[in-house]
């Protein structure tokens, strides 16, 4: 039978097991819109800006491992996704983006909204068609489809111009995908389980790094009995974060520029190190020359691009992070490492004022933080921006699951937090899902609260209001000499914009208010925005300065005392 | 350093671009790139010549072969393969100059393939250095312009690099197919 080629997508989505697509109609996809009505299977939740629809796939994806599917209009709709995508392809995103295109005999003639997507998008994604046949979509999407989700995920994009989506064909969904030129990694090949055993049975003060992919490749019940048994300490890069319970006795959080000294010092003195589903990224490593040069290093990511990318590893192991950790888990001995883990505990200790939530009256970012993470069960997602409050997030947060946290990590992209929380509550709808803010990020995105309003999203949203883009901020004043440029930024009045769009919002100013808030925004049944008057100038501590060593971790400075010492 | 490597990809729209998108954005310097049909259809042969360490050859094979349009990768060595590059030479020469250079030609294995009252393009299939010798003996005459292709390379003996891997009919079709205009449409035709 014969359809048309904006059923045959319509059909594609169906068989891929998308049941939600994030979307923004204009003049090229209008044939597809038009065969909406007859697919009542998929979803389509209207955003407010491509960027927003392209983030709430992102999210969406994020918070259930599932595909995520973003739909967009040629041209600006179609240059409006790109900052969604590359957020999706530096994170490893499953996602599938849809555009439409100017009809084929207008291609290349710069017809009216006509942007060559394809070539834009060409370095940012896994992989992407421009369909020129209806009959090609079925190919084109089952392909895309297992692109997108195998191996290590990321963003696949499908480029149909708009006759394509009137042009009838025979529908056939291919029984099977055969891609001569990819091939996804599965088990390690015996010799490298043996080497790394005996690196790891050798070992006198080994530590494991275990990044995203742990997560993407749900491989945290491995990883746990992996380190169970080989008595390895555990430090997670800001995207491997609940890939173990933070409470874990073997759990020490976040390494990098802003994680903890045990982290980062147990990372520059370990004797081997175990990079799992991590890319070596500068943030999480510091000046790659002088990164730990005593310790052997095993790196196993799926991607073997990633490995000697950055880092020379010892032990470079291509293989998917589950089946790889299982066979480790396999071939090493049972220990424990009491000391290496009691001078971890003495760093720890030693540094814990570093990482201490200020005391007194003032409003911390930290404390709400902290308030949130405690007053909301481990099923709660928790969402952030890009900058202070998301470092202070990933410090102070107890991440205990995957796909707990989302957040912007590779590309760093402020204002994810508004729309990826869209995504992630319509992928989880009987969970609670909070957006962490900052007061720049959230302006840059917040039209999507009339999605929220729409679809009936309860979306609780925390602003961190300090009228400062803080990170920013505190960049100026510790290597700009505090001069401060283009970085005070004001704001509307957050609850008189929420009360527009019907919203519930509450200001905060009180330490004391906190908890009041945050169970009075959880127990509301719709979307809430919380406009936490935060301390201006507070500052992320530990750091390590940018372009230095993870070794060269610094706490805060000590603040001049009132009476100088005699 | 120079380092040969062989990538064989799908002939399909965009995997130039895809491949010297890669280059661009890694900053990976290319020396020279070759390509063309090989005898497995749908499959295109580049051969690329990359200046840089060893680490550098490492993440530009490990880079290219992560492209899905990219089927199979391989570093080859001058010693185990036949390497050649072919030149065209246009070069000033009268009459009188005439014997002098075509001795030159001869010395050289190449070939005369045009001639003129002034000028003859020179042909040469040779390796690179044979071959930059010969353009240096050129130069005194006089060169007009010319022409490389860029190294290609063969391994010696029975082994390959090519991977004759046959897919399903439909996903034959479709990845030699697809990204095109059907057959007959020219996109530039007006309605």
């Amino acid at each position: 039978m014969k359809l048309s080629g904006a059923d045959i997508v319509l059909e594609c989505l169906r068989r891929i097991g998308v049941d939600t697509v994030f979307g923004y109609p204009g003049g090229v996809v209008l044939p597809l819109y038009d065969r909406l009505p007859a697919h009542p299977k998929i979803r389509h939740i209207l955003v407010r800006h491509e960027q927003g629809g392209g983030h709430a796939a992102d999210g969406y994806a994020r918070a259930s491992g599932r595909l995520g599917v973003a739909l967009a209009t040629s041209g600006p709709g179609a240059t409006n996704l790109v900052t969604a995508v590359q957020n999706a392809m530096m994170d490893s995103i499953p996602t599938l983006f849809i555009t439409g295109n100017v009809a084929r005999n207008l291609l290349g003639r710069d017809g009216f909204q006509e942007a060559d997507i394809t070539g834009i998008l060409m370095p940012a994604v896994k992989h992407n068609y421009l369909v020129m046949r209806a009959a090609d979509l079925a190919y084109s999407f089952a392909e895309a489809a297992y692109i997108a989700q195998s191996g290590r995920p990321g963003p696949v994009h499908i480029d149909i111009p708009k006759d394509v989506f009137l042009e009838q064909a025979e529908f056939e969904w291919p029984e099977q995908i055969s891609i001569r030129g990819y091939h996804v990694p599965g088990a390690a090949d015996a010799d490298s389980i043996a080497r790394a055993a005996a690196l790891i049975d050798a070992a006198q003060r080994p530590i494991v790094i275990a990044g995203h992919g742990v997560i993407l490749g749900n491989a945290s019940a491995e990883l746990r009995a992996f380190v169970e048994r080989s008595g390895i300490p555990v430090l997670n890069t800001l995207l491997g974060l609940g890939s173990i319970p933070r409470d874990h006795a073997l759990s020490y959080g976040m390494l990098g520029m802003h994680g903890s000294f045990e982290a980062n010092l147990a990372a520059s003195n370990a004797d081997l190190v175990i990079g799992l589903g991590n890319r070596m990224d500068d943030r999480a490593i510091g000046r790659f020359a002088d990164f730990n040069h005593q310790a052997s290093i095993i790196h196993i990511d799926i991607d073997p691009s990633e490995h000697n990318k950055n880092l020379r590893t010892a032990l470079p192991i291509t293989g998917d992070v589950k089946q790889v950790l299982a066979q480790l888990t396999q071939a090493i001995r049972q220990r424990s490492h009491v000391q290496w883990i009691r001078w971890m505990d003495e760093v720890r200790a030693q540094h814990a004022h570093t990482l201490a939530i200020p005391g007194g009256p003032v409003l911390s970012v930290q404390h709400i933080v902290r308030r949130i993470s405690e007053l909301n069960d481990d099923d709660t997602v928790i969402v952030t921006g890009v900058g202070q409050h998301q470092m202070w997030a990933a410090q102070h947060m107890k991440f205990t699951r995957p796909h707990q946290l989302i957040t912007s990590g590779g590309l760093g992209t402020m204002g994810f937090e508004v729309p990826a929380a869209v995504g992630a509550q319509v992928a989880r709808p009987n969970s609670k899902v909070w957006s962490i803010c900052g007061d720049g990020g959230f302006q840059r995105t917040m039209q999507e609260l009339a999605t929220m309003v729409d679809e009936h999203l309860p979306v609780k949203m925390a602003i961190m209001n300090n009228g400062y883009l803080g990170m920013v901020r505190q960049w100026q004043e510790l290597f700009y000499k505090d001069n401060y440029v283009a970085v005070a930024i004001s704001q509307p009045d957050f609850v008189k914009l929420a009360d527009a769009y019907g919203i519930k919002a509450l200001r905060v100013t009180e330490r004391e208010q906190v908890d009041a808030a945050i169970r009075e925004a959880n127990a509301h049944p719709g979307p809430v925005i919380l406009d936490f008057q935060v301390e201006a100038e507070g500052n992320v501590w530990p750091m390590v300065p940018a372009g230095a060593a993870l070794s060269e971790t610094v706490g805060a400075p000590e603040r001049p005392s009132a009476v100088p010492a005699t | 350093m120079k380092h040969t490597l062989v990538a064989l990809v799908e002939n399909r729209p965009g995997v130039l671009t895809r491949v010297s998108s890669l280059f661009r954005r890694r900053g990976f310097n290319i020396h020279s790139l070759a390509v063309g049909v090989t005898e497995e259809p749908g499959i295109s042969r580049m051969t690329i010549v990359v200046d840089g360490d060893d680490a550098i050859a490492e993440q530009v094979e490990k880079q290219l072969t992560k492209l899905i349009d990219v089927v199979h990768v391989a570093t080859i060595t001058a010693e185990e393969s036949v390497v050649r590059e072919l030149a065209l030479v246009k070069v000033r020469c009268r009459p009188a100059e005439r014997r002098e250079v075509l001795d030159l030609v001869e010395v050289f294995r190449a070939q005369v393939v045009d001639l003129s009252p002034v000028s003859l393009i020179i042909q040469i299939v040779a390796e690179e250095d044979r071959l930059e010798a010969l353009l240096e003996n050129l130069r005194p005459y006089g060169v007009l312009e010319s022409v490389r292709t860029g190294r290609v390379a063969l391994v010696r003996g029975e082994r390959t690099t090519a991977v004759h891997e046959l897919e399903a009919a439909g996903a034959q079709r479709f990845h030699t197919e697809s990204g095109r205009l059907p057959e007959g449409q020219l996109p530039y035709v007006s309605d």
